[in-house]
C-alpha cells in the first residue's frame, strides 16, 4: 500500500484551479521532494494532505485511509509556515498538550524525552514567550516528532530556521526515513531537500510538471530540474 | 475517556492561557461593571421600574461582556498557527469544540458570579431570594449564549472583521435563549419562585441548550475543515 495517493487532485478557490489534476504516490519510507515556484500549489497541496482543507475534486488517500481518518491523523507530524506553539504555555505544558491529543501512552515521558532531545530540558518550565527564535523553532520540531509519525508533512521546513534547528531537523528527518517513516517537504532551498530525498515532485502552475525518482544530475545541478521541467505545463 | 481526556485538555490550555494573559478577561469584566455602573446613573435605583427590567438589564450586561470573551476563543489559536496543529491531530471536532465552549462557559461564568454583588449594590436588589433556581436559569442561559457564540467564533475566526461579525450573527440567534432568561431572572429577582407558564420559559433554555449543542457538535468539522 502506497504511503500517500494522490488521485486527480483539483482544487478551487473560487473559480482559481490552485491545483490541476495532480495525481501521484508516494512509497512508504521514501523521502519525497515536493518544488516549484511560488504559488506553484505546493502549500495547498500539502494542506490536503494534512487534512487541513479538503479537495474540490479528486481523492487523497494516506496509508489507504482519507486524511480526516482519525487513524490516518494519528500518523501524520506537520510542520507549516507557523511554528503552531502557544506562546502562554511553557515548553513542557506545549508538548504535554499535544501528547494528550495524540493520546500517548505516557505524556510526560515524552516531553521529556523530546525537550531533552531538543536541548530544551534547561528551560522545560519557562514560558514560550521568553523563547529566543532558535529555541521555538526546536520546540515546534519536538510538537511535530512527539508522537513517532509514520507520515511527515513539512512547508519549507528549512526556512528561517537556525544553524542548529537546522541541523537537528535534518538529523531527526534522516532517524525518521530510517525508522521507515515517509517524508513530503516542500521548499525552495533545493540543495538540502535533494540531499534528503529519494523522489522529486515537481509543481507548476497547479499541475505536476514531474514526478520521480530523485536522479544524480538533479544533486550535481539544482537548476536542471527548474531547467528540464519547469515551464512544462 | 479519550473523547473526555482530549476535551479537558483542550479547555485546561485555554483557561490557563486566559489566566496568564487575561486579555479578554480583564476587558470582559471591566465592561460589564462600567454598563452596570452606567445604567444604574439612567434610572432610579429605588424604584419599581428597576424590579421589572432588572433581569433584561443583567442579561444584556452578561451577554455584551461574553461576546467579548467568545470572539477570542477561537480566535486565541490564530498566533502561530496553532489551530492547524490542533486540526491536524486526533482530535476530534467535537472534542475540540466541547473543549473551547467549556473553557469559555468557565469564564463567563466567572463575569457573571462577579458582576451579581456589584448589580445587587448599584440597584439595591437582593438578587438570592431564589439562589437555587436563579443559580439553574445562569448556568442554562449561559451554556445556551456559549454554545452558540462559540460556534460562530469558528465560523468567523479568519475574517478580518470578525469582532464586529461575531456580535451581530450571534446576538439574533440569542433571543430564545435571552428572552427566556430575562423573564426568568426578572422573576426570580422580584423573590417569586418558578411555578406553572413560567416552567415554558425553563423549557425553552434547555430545548435550545441540547438543540445548539447538538447541532454544534455535529457541524463544527465542516467549519473548520470544509
Amino acid at each position: 500500500m502506497q504511503a500517500v495517493t494522490v488521485g486527480r487532485l483539483w482544487k478551487y478557490f473560487g473559480d482559481y484551479a490552485a491545483l490541476r489534476d495532480v495525481d501521484f504516490t508516494i512509497a512508504p519510507g521514501s523521502c519525497t521532494a515536493l518544488l516549484g515556484r511560488n504559488g506553484a500549489g505546493k502549500t495547498t497541496l500539502l494542506r490536503i494532505l494534512a487534512g487541513l482543507s479538503v479537495p474540490s475534486k479528486g481523492e487523497v488517500t494516506l496509508h489507504g485511509k482519507p486524511p480526516r481518518d482519525g487513524d490516518a491523523r494519528r500518523q501524520i507530524g506537520i510542520i507549516g509556515h507557523g511554528i503552531a506553539i502557544y506562546d502562554e504555555l511553557s515548553a513542557t505544558e506545549n508538548l504535554l498538550l499535544f501528547a494528550r491529543l495524540y493520546a500517548l501512552a505516557d505524556p510526560r515521558a515524552a516531553a521529556r524525552h523530546w525537550l531533552e532531545k531538543t536541548g530544551l530540558d534547561h528551560v522545560a518550565n519557562s514560558l514560550v514567550r521568553e523563547f529566543s527564535r532558535g529555541m521555538r523553532q526546536r520546540l515546534a520540531i519536538a510538537r511535530a516528532f512527539l508522537h513517532s509519525p509514520t507520515l511527515l508533512l513539512l512547508d519549507e521546513p528549512f526556512t528561517s530556521l537556525d544553524d542548529r534547528a537546522i541541523a537537528l531537523l535534518q538529523q531527526l528527518l534522516n532517524e525518521a526515513i530510517a525508522q521507515g517513516s515517509t517524508v513530503v517537504m516542500s521548499t525552495h532551498q533545493l540543495r538540502e531537500a535533494l540531499e534528503l530525498a529519494t523522489g522529486v515532485a515537481l509543481l507548476h502552475r497547479g499541475k505536476l510538471a514531474h514526478a520521480g525518482p530523485r536522479t544524480p544530475e538533479m544533486l550535481a545541478d539544482t537548476s536542471y530540474l527548474y531547467r528540464t521541467y519547469g515551464d512544462a505545463s | 475517556m479519550n473523547f473526555l481526556t482530549q476535551t479537558l485538555s483542550v479547555a485546561a490550555k485555554d483557561l490557563r492561557s486566559e489566566f496568564r494573559t487575561k486579555e479578554s478577561f480583564n476587558a470582559a469584566a471591566s465592561f460589564a461593571i462600567v454598563i452596570l455602573l452606567l445604567f444604574s446613573f439612567a434610572v432610579d435605583p429605588t424604584s419599581d421600574q428597576i424590579r421589572e427590567m432588572s433581569g433584561g438589564l443583567l442579561w444584556i450586561v452578561y451577554s455584551f461582556s461574553a461576546a467579548l470573551i467568545l470572539n477570542r476563543s477561537f480566535a486565541r489559536e490564530l498566533p502561530n498557527d496553532c489551530l492547524d496543529a490542533l486540526i491536524a491531530s486526533p482530535v476530534s471536532g467535537a472534542a475540540l469544540f466541547l473543549g473551547k465552549a467549556l473553557a469559555s462557559f468557565v469564564l463567563i461564568l466567572l463575569i457573571e458570579a462577579l458582576c451579581l454583588p456589584v448589580f445587587g449594590i448599584f440597584y439595591d436588589l437582593n438578587w438570592a431570594t431564589q439562589p437555587a433556581w436563579l443559580a439553574l436559569v445562569v448556568l442554562l442561559a449561559t451554556w445556551g449564549m456559549t454554545v452558540i457564540g462559540t460556534m460562530f467564533s469558528a465560523l468567523t475566526v479568519n475574517l478580518r472583521l470578525r469582532e464586529i461579525m461575531l456580535p451581530m450573527l450571534v446576538y439574533p440567534m440569542l433571543i430564545p435563549t435571552l428572552m427566556a432568561a430575562m423573564q426568568l431572572t426578572t422573576l426570580l429577582i422580584a423573590g417569586q419562585a418558578i411555578a406553572g407558564d413560567d416552567f415554558v420559559w425553563l423549557r425553552l433554555l434547555i430545548g435550545v441548550d441540547i438543540i445548539f449543542t447538538a447541532l454544534a457538535v455535529a457541524l463544527i468539522e465542516v467549519v473548520l475543515v470544509g
